[in-house]
């Protein structure tokens, strides 16, 4: 089994979010950044793919060489082999499009994308990645088992989960649940030392219309002090007449 | 020309996220001064739409489409499109609409944006807000294509009611077995509980409730305010409640009016994802706890003293103003 799973480069969880430009561009100004967590709950899924039955895993991210750090932790977490295609991404069709011309000539079993990433959230690339290779899909997915070419599949929906079965190739949209918080792992030493010895091909882009553009960013308004309540009569008046919520 | 919105239903029951992007349509369409157009599949309530400004309903009634299956709905939902030459198209953030959204987007050649959370600041060109850096920031996003696709986030425009005529044609989109290379063979969901995606209220524990044990106190205020349960990132990963309660930002995001926050002491992973809560009220015994910065209300004070009284005074109050 071949597999190819998508990486974005996102600002670490815990970063503070500033603009610069004219509150046009994003402040990578003392930002650590990590690869997208739902990126790496499918990477580590992948990971148990290779190691119990086989697969081959190689990692792909859309981007410029500021990137290739995060990559080169995916390789030392276990990924055989990374691309990137060297542009930075503009939105989301442009990366998926990037991915798909990648994944045609790549013949991949099993795609793995995050539902979305935590900087942009758009959600759309791994929808639109199935679409573009007309693939089956399967979002927000929580479990994975693949025998031959039948997939077993679990999906989160509202208030619950659905079990789903399809076959290769199939595009994933990966989330916490593919594995636990506690299988991710991080890179040893050994993995580290291996990872700069593989391969890592740098692409050039394929021209894509854009179809989005971002043209300003703004922080939420700064927030009011809290009212805090003595008691708990005084929280449910609070509440009703002033927050008008209850 | 026209605004196309999809209707999402449940077992035939309107969603209310689908009710609010019908309200939103509605907006847009008079922006744009056009109709709005809904589609349902397999609805049983169509005619629920007028009161929200629905001019026309395409009503497919397909047993193929009984089962959800992103491919099929999507290509259900551009053969309407098409039909109505719509130039913008509505989706809710529920998770099956989060599926159909790029699929159609592909399909259709237009420009998508997510977490859309306010009607257009301009038409032409058409620019709207949406939320980014899990809701740490807003992105005025312009799309550039003849047809655009908007994808709703719950609770944020609010149902508004308008008049119209709501008139009903069966539509009857092809479909072809290719779309159905995804099968469903089983579902796993709590019908009798509020989702955390539907929700108006969300009542939420962290690590302050010492264990799983004492979520009996979350449950029961959440039934007294008809709320959806939710927990923090360190609850789920200690298996004290299932991952799907797990709000945050790698968790679920929440956007309900009220978010109750109990003995979740607001780390930033945690704010982020609630942050498009309109109301949030936390009970945490120390006052020095981040989530007092973040809050609108709050209560200094032991959840196991402060939560008990809430639930009773509660049901009081909702004895006087039902």
């Amino acid at each position: 089994m071949k597999i190819l799973v998508c990486i974005s480069h996102v600002p670490d969880t815990t970063s503070k979010i500033n603009f610069i430009e004219g509150d046009t561009k994003f402040d990578t100004n003392g930002v650590q950044f990590v690869i997208n967590p739902n990126d790496e709950f499918g990477l580590t899924r992948a990971m148990w793919f290779k190691e119990k039955q086989g697969a081959s895993v190689e990692v792909i991210s859309v981007g410029g060489a500021e990137t290739e750090p995060t990559l080169r932790k995916a390789l030392a977490i276990g990924a055989d082999s990374a691309i990137r295609v060297d542009t930075d991404p503009i939105d989301g069709l442009f990366v998926a499009k990037q991915l798909a011309k990648v994944a045609k000539e790549g013949n991949y079993d099993l795609i793995i994308a995050g539902r979305e990433s935590i900087d942009y959230n758009g959600g759309m690339v791994p929808g639109m990645l199935a679409s573009l290779l007309d693939a089956n899909f399967v979002n927000t997915c929580i479990g994975l088992e693949i025998e031959g070419n039948t997939a077993t599949a679990i999906r989160e929906i509202d208030g619950g989960k659905e079990t789903l079965t399809t076959t290769t190739p199939l595009v994933i949209g990966g989330q916490k649940g593919l594995v636990a918080e506690s299988d991710l792992r991080i890179p040893n030493m050994r993995g580290i030392m291996m990872a700069r010895k593989k391969a890592l091909t740098v692409l050039t882009p394929e021209a894509v219309e854009v179809q989005t553009k971002s043209i300003a960013f703004q922080k939420p308004e700064p927030k009011g002090a809290v009212t805090l309540a003595t008691s708990v009569d005084e929280l449910i008046s609070l509440l009703h007449n002033e927050a008008k919520v209850i | 020309m026209s605004v196309l919105v999809y209707t999402e239903n449940e077992g035939g029951i309107l969603k209310k996220s689908a009710l609010e992007a019908a309200s939103y349509g509605r907006a847009i369409a008079d922006a744009m001064q056009t109709t709005l157009t809904a589609v349902s599949i397999n609805g049983s309530e169509n005619e629920k739409l007028a009161i929200y400004g629905v001019d026309a309903i395409l009503a497919i009634d397909a047993e193929q489409l009984n089962a959800f299956n992103t491919k099929a709905y999507a290509s259900a939902i551009k053969q309407a499109a098409q039909k109505d030459s719509a130039t913008v198209i509505i989706l809710s953030s529920s998770a099956d609409s989060k599926c159909i959204a790029p699929v159609l987007a592909i399909q259709l050649n237009a420009g998508y944006l997510s977490n859309v959370v306010a009607l257009p600041e301009s038409i032409t060109p058409f620019q709207v807000k949406r939320t980014a850096f899990t809701n740490k920031a807003f992105s005025i996003t312009e799309i550039t294509t003849d047809i655009k696709i908007i994808g709703l986030s719950n609770n944020a425009f609010g149902l508004k009611e308008s008049s119209a005529s709501g008139a009903v044609e069966a539509f009857s989109p092809t479909l072809d077995d290719h779309h159905f290379g995804v099968t469903i063979t089983a579902v796993d969901k709590a019908t009798d509980k509020v989702s955390i995606a539907d929700a108006e209220v969300v009542v939420s524990g962290g690590r302050g409730l010492k264990g799983p044990e004492h979520w009996g106190l979350i449950e029961d205020l959440a039934e007294v305010l008809g709320a959806a349960t939710a927990c923090s990132k360190p609850v789920s990963d200690m298996g004290w409640r299932p991952h799907g309660e797990h709000v945050g930002q790698t968790g679920k995001p929440v956007a309900s009016n009220l978010y109750i926050a109990i003995g979740i002491s607001g780390a930033i992973q945690h704010l982020a994802g609630i942050n498009s809560s309109k109301v949030k009220v936390v009970i945490n015994t120390d006052p020095e706890a981040p989530f007092f910065k973040a809050a609108d209300y709050g209560i200094v004070g032991d959840a196991f003293e402060v939560v008990p009284q809430l639930i009773e005074k509660l049901k009081e109050f909702k004895a006087n103003n039902a």
